[in-house]
């Protein structure tokens, strides 16, 4: 019998040795998959067990937590959600994260690893670290001053600091409200389908996500091919362009919404927007030569980030000549972000030179350490100095004595550009209204603020709709709001 | 058997060593040095739970510590008065065991406030140790077991049958509800059971051993000593059907086999009975929606999650175990309670798993681990047939209770509702699992006294 209890005491030894061998195989070899795995809900419940890190706009915080006390416990909050939607984007306990909250995720919720105080040593403590600050280039009245300024119509506003980069201003209307989705509730649940079947798109980011016929506005951009190309020499001889101007290869008569257009000068035709000068000025100048200069400012790159993504701006370049005269007056396939025209009213007021616009000034840790800065952005050379000097002055133009009166500020010199952009099929659709302009205060050495306003359906009566009435007293507003303090 | 066992010889102080007399105080000694260490583990515990979650030291530590330790005391102080040679590691491991439980116990009561299992589990705890200082005390031979045999068996059927009167709980019907209190009664015919067994076994070995055919390397038994065999597998079964309850079954069944091995050294039966086994098995597995889930969860458990419907209890066991890693989160600190129903009971050691990692698991295991091996070294060191099944049964059935219900929620065997000895929450099985060990103590400290004799003579 003893040598059988021995057997049976084995036997019990082997279910023991199988415990612990498939227990270190549950918690060791396969843990790493258990923990990943999709369903499992530990990583969201400490994402959430601490407050986020802040997004802050001139030293405020536009962002908060609450804790709710539940199971995931905290929650964002925001401080003016809908004015500064286009910047933050939401950060869901149910849908995930957008914009800045969705790029700095790991810095706000203290997950990156560059902020554990020694490497793996959070993986070790099985600590999280707190969730660090991200402050952002956004100028508040000039946030403000746009969002006011667009109020109960439908656009956007991209502004940027021509020497630096920096956004000042990026706004988008209809807007939401980012806290409706913070948590997982019904609420969260009812506010997501509501804004996701809302037609207007509130929580399409407008500035920076969606591209629009730039019209009239691009014919800076041509303008600027020509003259860096030699084109024109003088700004202040006769084009020799007809009008109306028959497309090359076709019997389309393209024609202007001014008076005078016929053999203007460049001045005259910039100032009075004539589309027949710039088509033809197109053509003159050639799909590789408008290619380059509109990719110089920018067009055509489909990775810019702010850190978020910016959907790319185009200047189609497989076009016969009919197609590239109306390219370079900023319709057929020629779309723009509003920041991409922001960038180009930026590249004139600068001396012809582009910086890379950016969001993030710096990040910090939780305790007000710097983490990372923004640095030196890098420059592209979008014009010669020369052609940006001469620019400059068909832009101020326009503001004094053009189609871009209503953008006049008082004591500042300010060059602007309209645009009326056609868009839909047949151009049935309301247009497009544009203003892009800087402006540069009286005693300042260099223009402080580049800005580009689009409204997209700008009044029901369809002869009101010029990007000189409804866009320039806009542009106007946010100019002032930056130059003013 | 001319002394004690290895384990005494290694205890004792080397100056002693030369001499057979037994050294009760040396063994109660160790046995009090012990206790108080697991004790003060518990507390250790219990304040983890406390500082991991408020910062402070709950505030019923004193008490809780106070408690454990005057039960501990109780039982402790009757082994010293009626089992002075017993075997000194069986009731430290239980108390360690059964404060640990309760330290698990009171953490996931912090996750739902509303229903607090800690005290009742503290009472039954209580109730569990009167028992095992009763049989201590009551109990001086455990040859007297052998003359109820009958008794023993007839108990065992009635309260393995009453819970088929009562409504069924989740499936099961192994619950009976009176007046507030639920109990489950096959726990406490577990032991009734061993107790048949081992009697039943020790007066037909002679009949089972040598009776019957050969065939090849197989010994059949004939019909006769079969019809008990085949009796034994019906109740597993009707168990199983009636009750909806797997793992008592299989724990009745595997039981039975392993004593039966014991008693005749008879490979033929367990072929038998594991042919018996599988058969039952596959056609359960087949015929019960219940039984056939079960397995399919084990073979595929994410399958619920692939298909949209969340986690399974199972697979949110096995993130717990996963989150653990080799240190654990910490006491308090982990999110077991994910698993939902049956967190504080059959899912306890997910618990365990998650907070106190592999290092503590594998701890818990080998005390478990030593526990059993104490039954066996007691099964050794007897020398009546009766009492050395009794002791292997008994250890055999805190073996396999482990080996199912911690393979069960670790995925490697499928889930079967059964309580982990000591640490889950039910008070029908801590009292059962406080028997068992009082059994242990009493066989261990006959085979001390059987030893003295034959060192004597």
């Amino acid at each position: 019998m003893t040598r059988h209890i021995r057997n049976a005491a084995l036997f019990c030894a082997l279910l023991l040795v199988a415990l612990l061998v498939n227990v270190a195989r549950v918690q060791v070899l396969n843990a790493e998959a258990y923990q990943a795995n999709p369903a499992n809900r530990r990583d969201t419940i400490a994402r959430y067990q601490q407050p986020r890190g802040d997004i802050l706009v001139a030293g405020r915080p536009v962002t908060g937590s609450r804790d709710t006390g539940e199971h995931l416990r905290h929650e964002r909050t925001y401080r003016d959600g809908p004015l500064y939607a286009p910047v933050t984007g939401f950060a869901s306990q149910e849908y995930g994260t957008t914009l800045l909250e969705s790029t700095e995720d790991g810095l706000l919720s203290g997950a990156a690893p560059l902020l554990a105080p020694l490497p793996l040593w959070n993986e070790f403590t099985r600590s999280r670290t707190a969730g660090g600050d991200v402050v952002t280039t956004i100028d508040p009245a000039a946030q403000r001053a746009a969002y006011e300024g667009l109020r109960s119509r439908k656009g956007a506003v991209a502004a940027v600091e021509p020497s630096t980069g920096r956004i000042l201003a990026l706004v988008s209307v209809p807007s939401y409200d980012p806290a409706l989705l913070s948590g997982n509730g019904r609420t969260a649940r009812e506010a997501w389908v509501r804004l996701n079947a809302d037609p207007d798109r509130p929580m399409l980011n407008r500035a920076v996500q969606r591209t629009y016929p730039p019209g009239s506005t691009f014919k800076v951009v041509t303008a600027a091919a020509a003259l860096d190309a030699g084109v024109v020499g003088n700004v202040d001889e006769p084009t020799d362009s007809p009008d109306p101007y028959t497309l090359p290869g076709t019997t389309t008569r393209l024609t202007n919404g001014a008076e005078g257009c016929e053999d203007a000068t460049l001045r005259e035709a910039f100032v009075w927007s004539c589309n027949t000068v710039f088509a033809k000025l197109g053509v003159s100048t050639g799909v590789a030569r408008m290619k380059a200069t509109a990719e110089s400012f920018g067009f055509n790159d489909t990775d810019v980030r702010i850190p978020f993504r910016v959907a790319p701006s185009t200047f189609d370049t497989s076009v016969d000549r009919a197609q590239l005269a109306l390219s370079s007056i900023g319709q057929y396939n020629t779309r723009a972000t509003p920041l991409q025209m922001a960038m180009v009213a930026a590249a004139v007021a600068g001396g012809g030179q582009v910086r890379e616009p950016y969001l993030v000034e710096r990040t910090t840790r939780a305790g007000g350490a710097t983490v990372s800065t923004a640095g030196s952005r890098p420059v592209r050379r979008a014009m010669h100095p020369a052609t940006a000097t001469r620019l400059r002055e068909l832009m101020r133009g326009v503001v004094r004595d053009g189609t871009g009166r209503k953008a006049a500020i008082p004591g500042a010199v300010v060059g602007g550009k309209t645009g009326t952009a056609q868009h839909g099929l047949g151009n049935s659709g309301t247009p497009y209204a544009w203003f892009i302009s800087w402006a540069q205060g009286g005693g300042d050495m260099e223009a402080e603020v580049a800005v580009a306003v689009v409204v997209e359906d700008a009044a029901a009566n369809r002869r009101e709709i010029s990007g000189g009435g409804t866009a320039a007293p806009i542009a106007r507003a946010v100019m002032e709001a930056v130059l003013k303090p | 058997m001319s002394k004690a066992g290895s384990t005494l010889a290694t205890a004792d102080p080397p100056t002693r060593e030369p001499s057979p007399t037994v050294r009760p105080s040396g063994r109660r000694g160790i046995e009090l040095t012990l206790i108080v260490l697991a004790v003060a583990l518990s507390v250790y515990g219990y304040c983890a739970v406390g500082l991991a979650r408020n910062g402070t030291v709950p505030p019923g530590a004193a008490g809780y510590g106070a408690g454990l330790g005057v039960l501990a005391l109780v039982a402790h102080l009757a082994v010293r008065w009626r089992a002075p040679g017993a075997d000194p590691l069986p009731l430290p491991i239980g108390v360690l065991l059964n404060g640990l439980g309760l330290v698990l116990i009171y953490r996931l009561d912090l996750e739902a406030p509303g229903e607090p299992a800690a005290p009742t589990q503290l009472v039954w705890s209580a109730l569990g140790v009167a028992l095992f200082t009763a049989i201590v005390l009551v109990l001086r031979d455990h040859r007297v077991l052998q003359r109820h045999t009958n008794a023993c068996v007839t108990a065992a059927l009635v309260l393995l049958t009453v819970p088929i009167l009562f409504p069924a709980v989740n499936g099961a019907r192994i619950w009976i509800r009176i007046a507030g209190f639920s109990i489950q009664p096959g726990e406490f015919a577990k032991v009734l059971l061993a107790v048949f067994f081992a009697a039943y076994l020790a007066a037909n070995r002679s009949a089972l051993t040598y009776t019957g055919r050969r065939v090849r390397w197989l010994h059949l038994p004939t019909g006769r000593v079969l019809g008990p065999i085949v009796a034994v597998w019906l109740v597993s079964v009707g168990v199983l059907v009636l009750e909806r309850d797997l793992g008592t079954s299989l724990l009745f069944f595997g039981l039975f086999v392993v004593l039966l091995y014991v008693a005749t050294g008879r490979t033929g039966w367990i072929a038998l009975g594991l042919l018996l086994a599988s058969l039952g098995a596959v056609a359960v597995g087949r015929l019960e929606p219940h039984v056939h889930h079960r397995i399919d969860t084990w073979l595929h458990p994410f399958a619920s999650i692939e298909a949209g419907e969340g986690p399974s209890q199972l697979a949110q066991s096995l993130f717990a175990f996963a989150e653990g890693g080799i240190l654990g989160t910490g006491l308090g600190r982990g999110h077991s309670v994910l698993i939902g129903f049956a967190v504080k009971s059959d899912f306890i050691l997910a618990t365990a798993g998650e907070e106190l990692g592999l290092a503590g698991l594998s701890a818990i295991f080998l005390l478990y681990g030593l526990l059993v091996e104490r039954g066996y070294r007691a099964g050794l060191a007897l020398r009546d047939p009766f009492g050395r099944l009794l002791a292997v049964g008994l250890a055999s059935i805190v073996a396999l209770q482990v080996f199912v219900i911690a393979g069960g929620v670790t995925g490697l065997i499928p889930l079967t509702g059964m309580a982990m000895p000591f640490l889950a929450q039910g008070g029908s099985s801590v009292v059962t699992n406080w028997a068992i060990v009082a059994l242990l103590v009493r066989l261990s400290d006959s085979a001390r006294r059987q030893g003295d004799q034959g060192a004597v003579r």
